[in-house]
């Protein structure tokens, strides 16, 4: 019976293969898959009381939702403070990567270490020190008084969809900068040297060479700040006010004081697909491009 | 071709000043004998640490923390060194399939996965609290494991595994003999990093957890009164230089000894 | 079991997914001999040869090493030993713990264990090294340690997976000397794979050539060289002018072929031709032989036009048309061209034992 094992152990990849596999792949059914199946099927059942839910199967959560105007508002506004995020981040860091790539020569990892460093100290910490520099009382404030530029505080700086975006591009900076500057890094010096010896300026090698070349880690930091961001809580609940307020802070309360577990659930499966959509169209499109641009 | 770019290199040194500053300056008020995060600074003092360090219920948040990030990155390194083994050395079927699958944690809005594990683990009948916020740190932390592991392992040379195979060892020694030593690096590091992931997470935590609190929960609680502030600061201070050498010493890590020679990409990460 | 059927290999397949790697291939090695398996990369050889180490188990046939089976054996436990294309010398030991690492399973004592190594390392030539580390050898050098780390084990097999292949011409000259002379004195059975139909000529005991999974032919070098079995050998091994042809009779191994401008003749076929095979005729440049008049007796002389000469050192190559056939025919020569330049007419001179009936389809 061992040895039967044994034989056919050592004789087939794949059962060697999925044995090594099988924890891996049983956190993610039981801790994952799993619950987020349940969460659907929560999102049709009806909360009928504090501890009671009702389990007819029901589409009058996902009615609920889109009948109160504040829902389907804050599912927007999460997803185009998300595109604003991914936006503003790729512009911002796609210079930076670019200079580590082609202009840097010594040092390059410690470049990007220090990149990508902040990322890894307390997200929280990070976002809240975002709330003291924008606060009322805070350092931007505080200095600009002091130096007697202003004589009130500057009220436009906290708790706005700016302040969410601004923070957000700083917090998810590195995710990013690293693909970026991995497909800038990959590409064959010598193609750049072809297009200038076939005549394109470095303008337009940029745009015919370098840029379609580097999609891939456009995409790649696309769906890495785009996907997790919509469902962001910390920085609206920190930075946003009223006018920054996201969809997730809507979900928390819906699980917690609100008590109201399938609308919550529903919300969630909402989120999810907007997300899954947008993120299947951005792949699609940027394929197409870059397929017309090659 | 590629000599200077100064207007490159000046943008670069000032987002680099943007990605610091703001980190910068819990460190620098956490000194300041204010309460308020106010300038002008008003003069030098360790009051907020000594406060920091007389806090009872701060000691028993990082009690918990470091019970949850321990057991996270043990159990995640280990589920993801069986996985790296799997995916850099056998043909797997499904490959891309299962590869996906483990990564999706790393996407997901954390949020979803909150909400799903609280409608499980509370459907069941258990009480949330520290256990399922370690089940859903493994989860979180596995994919960041398997891709440094992963690197790794696609680093050195199949045919080294291969050669102790044909040298007479079984699988068990060739694993001892050659693939553990070579991978040991890349091995400690994932387990800082995934500690430090943990050790961090707030959402997550805030939760699951509901009565024990982890670090971030506690500084979370503190952030919203004003009084409290400054040894918030101070907490904040000293875990950014922890969580940084950390880091640091895993980067190292990474490139030490790296067998083929050249510098291992950060690239997953 | 003989010394003649050391290894066998019966029936053997190897299918990954919808390739088939290696096709029903059954050869015998004989103990102590010097065999090569020759082909086109992805050919299979490589396959057959890690089958033989135990990395890989084929869908059918078997493998016996000494009369015992090891089919299902794996590879920690046969008694063959591996030279890896890549050296996979063990960079985090070294190079004396990389010696020893086989013999940690053997129960033999420390002593012996030292005494091995340092026989091993005297026999690579690399006493001295004991202390080096992987990144501090040449690629010579880490060859070297493969080979010694291998044959410390004293194994029944030795495998070889393109060892050679990475060094430069000159070191790889020298390696193939010396690895052949080596295995001379070991007298361990090598079994050696090779894309370079120079180095399997020049080291081998017998060749294999192996294309599409299958093994063509099994020889010596000479017999390959002269007497290939189809076409795509004939090819593969040196240069030849083929030169289209068609059966016109067939009296045992007698054949009659009409040669394409050259003409009919008889002539005496080394495999069994029949009359519905097609075939091409095959000339080695060497046994072609020009002169600037037609004074020379041979069998059959032909005039031709000089269309390019290169020339090689020892040898030189002359290019010749000839009216009626479509490829200039090549042929080598070791004396001067005197009174011959370009575009200048020529007479060839060939034997009819020289030319060979070749095959187009496979045996």
């Amino acid at each position: 019976m061992i040895n039967t094992w044994r034989k056919l152990f050592s004789k087939h990849e794949s059962i060697r293969a999925y044995t090594l596999l099988s924890p891996a792949l049983i956190l993610v059914i039981l801790a994952m898959a799993s619950p987020l199946l349940l969460m659907v099927l929560t999102s049709f059942h009806t909360q009928v009381s504090m501890m009671e839910i009702d389990s007819t199967l029901t589409l009058d959560r996902y009615a609920d939702f889109f009948s109160r105007p504040v829902y389907s508002t804050l599912l927007f506004r999460s997803i185009k403070i998300s595109f604003l995020v991914t936006l503003v981040t790729l512009l911002t860091t796609y210079p930076l990567a670019y200079y580590i790539a082609f202009y840097v020569k010594k040092n390059k990892m410690l470049w990007i270490v220090l990149m990508t460093l902040p990322f890894w100290t307390s997200y929280l910490l990070r976002v809240f020190s975002w709330r003291v520099i924008l606060g009322h009382k805070g350092v931007i404030n505080s200095a600009l008084m002091f130096s007697g530029a202003i004589d009130e505080p500057l009220s436009f700086l906290i708790y706005s969809q700016t302040a969410v975006v601004l923070t957000l591009a700083h917090a998810w900076a590195a995710f990013a900068i690293l693909p970026l500057y991995v497909s800038l890094d990959k590409i064959d010096k010598s193609l750049l040297e072809a297009s200038y010896d076939l005549g394109c300026s470095k303008f337009q090698t940029f745009w015919r060479v370098t840029f379609p070349l580097s999609l891939p880690g456009v995409i790649g930091a696309i769906l890495i700040i785009f996907i997790p961001t919509v469902g962001d809580y910390v920085t609206p609940q920190l930075v946003g006010g009223t006018d920054g307020r996201m969809l997730s802070n809507m979900i928390q309360s819906l699980f917690g004081r609100a008590n109201n577990f399938p609308l919550g659930a529903a919300s969630a499966v909402l989120m999810l697909l907007s997300v899954s959509f947008v993120a299947l169209v951005v792949t699609y499109i940027t394929k197409k491009v870059s397929l017309r641009m090659s | 071709m590629y000599k200077k770019n100064n207007t490159l290199l000046l943008y670069s040194i000032i987002y680099f000043a943007f990605l610091y500053i703001p980190v910068m300056l819990l460190p620098i008020f956490s000194f300041n004998d204010a309460i308020h995060m106010v300038f002008p600074l008003k003069g030098f003092t360790f009051k907020w640490y000594d406060q920091m360090i007389h806090s009872s219920r701060l000691h028993k948040a990082l009690m918990n923390s470091i019970k949850v990030g321990l057991v996270a990155s043990v159990f995640s390194t280990f589920i993801a060194l069986l996985a790296a083994k799997a995916f850099t050395r056998y043909k797997v079927r499904f490959h891309q399939l299962s590869y996906g699958a483990i990564l999706l944690p790393f996407v997901i809005p954390e949020i979803i996965i909150a909400v799903a594990l609280i409608v499980i683990w509370t459907g069941m009948g258990f009480q949330l609290g520290l256990v399922p916020v370690t089940i859903s740190h493994i989860l979180f932390c596995t994919p960041f494991c398997l891709l440094i592991l992963i690197s790794r392992m696609e680093g050195f040379d199949k045919n080294l595994e291969e050669a102790a195979m044909d040298l007479g060892e079984n699988a068990w020694g060739t694993f001892w003999r050659v693939t553990f030593p070579l991978v040991l690096p890349a091995v400690i590091a994932s387990l800082l990093l995934s500690f430090v992931i943990s050790f961090d997470e707030f959402i997550l935590a805030f939760f699951l957890s509901s009565s024990d609190q982890t670090l971030p929960m506690y500084m979370w609680g503190q952030m919203r009164f004003p009084k409290k502030l400054p040894h918030v600061l101070a907490l904040g201070a000293v875990i950014i230089v922890v969580t940084s050498l950390l880091v640091i010493i895993s980067y190292w890590l990474r490139n030490l000894g790296n067998p083929s020679g050249k510098k291992s990409k950060i690239g997953g990460i | 079991m003989d010394d003649k059927n050391f290894i066998k290999i019966n029936n053997l397949s190897k299918n990954f997914d919808d390739v088939v790697a290696v096709d029903n291939v059954n050869i015998n090695i004989g103990k102590g001999e010097f065999f090569s398996l020759l082909g086109p990369s992805g050919c299979g050889k490589t396959t057959l040869l890690r089958i033989l180490a135990g990395f890989e188990y084929p869908s059918e046939g078997s493998v016996s090493i000494d009369g015992s089976d090891v089919t299902d054996i794996p590879a920690n436990l046969r008694p063959t030993n591996m030279v890896f294309q890549n050296y996979a010398i063990f960079p985090h030991i070294n190079v004396k713990r990389n010696i020893e690492f086989g013999l940690r399973k053997e129960k033999i004592s420390a002593e012996e264990v030292n005494q091995r190594v340092s026989e091993a390392l005297k026999m690579v030539k690399l006493e001295g090294y004991e202390n080096r580390f992987s990144n501090q050898l040449s690629g010579g050098q880490r060859q070297r340690v493969a080979l010694a780390r291998a044959l410390v084990k004293r194994p029944k097999v030795l495998l070889l997976d393109e060892p050679l292949g990475a060094l430069d011409k000159k070191l790889r000259e020298e390696m193939q000397i010396e690895l052949r002379n080596l295995q001379r004195s070991v007298g361990i059975t090598f079994v050696f794979v090779t894309h370079d139909q120079e180095e399997a000529m020049t080291m081998s005991d017998r060749v294999a050539v192996m294309n599409q999974g299958k093994i063509l032919q099994v020889s010596p070098p000479r017999e390959l060289y002269d007497f290939p079995v189809n076409l795509f050998v004939g090819d593969f091994i040196g240069d030849i002018n083929l030169l289209n042809s068609e059966i016109s009779n067939i009296d045992g191994k007698n054949v009659k072929v009409l040669i394409n401008g050259i003409g009919e003749y008889t002539i005496q076929a080394h495999t069994i031709i029949n009359q519905n095979d097609t075939i091409v005729t095959g000339i080695r440049p060497k046994s072609i032989n020009i002169s600037s008049n037609d004074n020379k007796k041979s069998d059959i002389q032909v005039k031709g036009k000089i269309t390019n000469t290169s020339f090689y050192g020892n040898l030189t190559y002359v290019y010749v048309s000839i009216e009626g056939v479509d490829k200039a025919l090549m042929l080598s020569t070791a004396e001067s061209l005197q009174g011959l330049s370009i575009n200048s007419d020529c007479y060839l001179n060939i034997n009819l034992k020289d030319i060979r009936v070749i095959k187009k389809n496979d045996p």
